[in-house]
């Protein structure tokens, strides 16, 4: 891994949160994989089988540079060319927050893989808050950089949220870190993280 | 677009076809064999000390063992793969050693119905053997024995191409370690049949075939080769590209109300219809449309793909063109998904390109980009 490739993984310090939670040798599916630097990393560090999916034509170049599996697909058409439990471990990182089917795509995640990761920045950090409930405006953050009218992110939720998600969704949450300026954070998680990482998988039925 | 990092693309300049004689009898599929066969090839580039870094290029239809680079005594005769194989090009010849033959029963040079048949005097004729994808890979994997080559760096090919860079993965895994799938199908559909039932029908029921034996008859079928070009050329290329290229542009400022030629698309087609009937051999044609037909790997093994994908062990790059409805998006992602089944390595990109099956042969940047990117990982693990 070069220079540029190490500086691209510290600034995202979910990767290796999630890194940690992947077993060795396991397969992984990581939905929006951008340039694949996390699924290299995987490979490198737990000698994952990984694939990426990207609907992007530069990202799926830049994945082929990296030497990482990349399918060119729109997750909004759904995992459909997958089948039930064929990964190990299905990752969306950084990415529920810009999809519209978040619902489906969760669900579809725990169909196709015994377990998932997410990450997601927190919309619940307490200086976010604080700029809509005193400026009046839509927060922004080096977690969130775009203004209203030009952000990806399509469904804004905090920590909070996406654990009542879970409870509603028979979703069994098997790990949560909460991570702020890339160290974790423990006490008052959803005031003070700014990223929020999980692993979790379908609550088996008793 | 600028290449990255490589020189300036330049052609691989004059090039000159070989041909080798195979004394080994070819048994195919059908149970028929070829006692004795020539193939004809050119090459590009140079083989390492290690012997590792051959590419295969097949070729589809109409195309044959002229990839790259063009004859010293006809400059305009430049290889149908040119703008992807060279120096400093997506396949770069400095790094590779790049192979292109004429499969068998073809009419380039290598034996193919045209050809003399030594048992009897005369050509083959309607008596050369039914080919399949799997003979022609096999007819390779021979000239690969003789050039020296235990495994492929890469196989590659568009469309029909593209379904022989797949069977080498099935046929000989440990000897193919890239398999670049372009414009595939894992098997052609009923409508890819009916096209080429048409263009078969166009062709034996011209009355210059004589049930395939024309050529002591002194004769060519060319008006049923002549149909059979003009329908596959409209498979080729996509409605959109079509439209924008002709329209409904007149050959003159008016229509002229008889049967002749108006407009623009059918002064085209029957020119490319006339071209080809000049220089392809009709039986050749048929041989290779049933080729076509005939290939399925799922069929032996109960119709599932991810099965008869099982033996490959080659990493895979399969693209895809958004506008090619002959082999469109979901046929490739059909292997795609084969390949998942068998955790193989692959890469999958669809292009969105106007140009319809014709694509594949086309210098899109992005899918250029990406075939230099993949390839440029293979020079690496060489």
């Amino acid at each position: 891994m070069n220079g540029a490739e190490q500086d691209a993984l510290s600034g995202r310090s979910d990767f290796q949160a999630i890194a940690a939670w992947v077993r060795p040798d396991s397969t992984v599916l990581d939905l929006g994989c951008g340039d694949g630097l996390l699924l290299k990393y995987l490979k490198q560090t737990r000698n994952a089988r990984g694939y990426g999916i990207d609907i992007d034509d530069a990202n799926v170049l830049a994945c082929v540079k990296n030497g990482v599996n990349v399918i060119q697909s729109d997750l909004e058409r759904g995992l459909a060319g997958f089948d039930a439990g064929s990964f190990d471990c299905v990752i969306l990182s950084q990415t529920l927050q810009a999809v519209r089917r978040t619902e489906e795509i969760v669900l579809d995640m725990l169909r196709v893989g015994r377990e998932a990761i997410v990450s997601f920045p927190n919309f619940g950090r307490w200086d976010l808050r604080l700029q809509i409930a005193l400026g009046g405006k839509m927060p922004m953050s080096p977690d969130l950089p775009y203004q209203w009218y030009n952000t990806p992110n399509v469904h804004l939720f905090t920590i909070a949220d996406f654990e009542s998600f879970c409870a509603g969704h028979g979703i069994r949450v098997l790990e949560r870190v909460v991570l702020h300026g890339g160290r974790p954070v423990r006490a008052f998680a959803n005031l003070r993280g700014s990223v929020a990482v999980y692993r979790f998988e379908k609550h088996r039925q008793a | 677009m600028a290449p990255e990092g490589n020189a300036r693309p330049r052609s691989v300049g004059a090039v000159k076809p070989q041909i080798l004689r195979f004394t080994e009898p070819l048994r195919f599929r059908s149970g028929a064999v070829l006692d004795s066969y020539d193939l004809v090839y050119e090459t590009y580039g140079r083989l390492n000390a290690a012997k590792s870094n051959a590419v295969l290029v097949c070729h589809a239809l109409n195309a044959a063992h002229h990839v790259a680079g063009y004859y010293a005594d006809a400059p305009d005769d430049v290889g149908w793969w040119d703008n992807m194989i060279g120096p400093g090009k997506p396949v770069d010849t400095e790094k590779f050693f790049v192979v292109g033959v004429n499969n068998v029963g073809g009419c380039f040079g290598s034996t193919g119905p045209k050809s003399t048949n030594p048992a009897t005097g005369k050509p083959y004729g309607s008596g050369f053997p039914v080919v399949t994808v799997e003979d022609w890979v096999n007819a390779q994997a021979r000239l690969a024995d003789r050039l020296g080559i235990a495994s492929f760096a890469a196989v590659m090919g568009g469309s029909l191409g593209a379904m022989q860079a797949l069977q080498w993965t099935i046929g000989y895994p440990e000897r193919i370690r890239n398999s670049v799938v372009v414009a595939a199908a894992p098997k052609l559909s009923a409508q890819n049949i009916a096209f080429n039932e048409v263009a078969r029908q166009a062709i034996t029921t011209d009355p210059d075939f004589h049930g395939g034996d024309y050529y002591e008859h002194g004769v060519v079928p060319r008006r049923g080769l002549r149909l059979a070009r003009m329908i596959g050329h409209i498979t080729y290329l996509s409605d959109d590209a079509m439209m924008e290229k002709f329209g409904r542009a007149l050959r003159s400022d008016q229509i002229s109300f008889h049967f002749d030629v108006d407009f623009e698309i059918e002064s085209y087609l029957r020119h490319q219809g006339d071209k080809f009937s000049e220089y392809f051999d009709a039986n050749t044609y048929l041989l290779i449309t049933r080729a076509l037909d005939y290939f399925d790997p799922a069929a032996g093994h109960g119709d599932d793909l991810s099965k008869a994908l099982a033996p490959a062990r080659a990493r895979f790059l399969v693209v895809s063109f958004t506008s090619d409805w002959r082999f469109a998006p979901p046929r490739s992602r059909e292997i795609v998904k084969a390949l998942l089944d068998n955790r193989c390595d692959v890469s999958y990109a669809e292009i969105d390109a106007p140009h319809g099956h014709d694509a594949f042969l086309l210098d899109d940047p992005r899918y250029h980009s990406l075939v230099r990117a993949y390839f440029d990982g293979i020079f690496e693990r060489l």
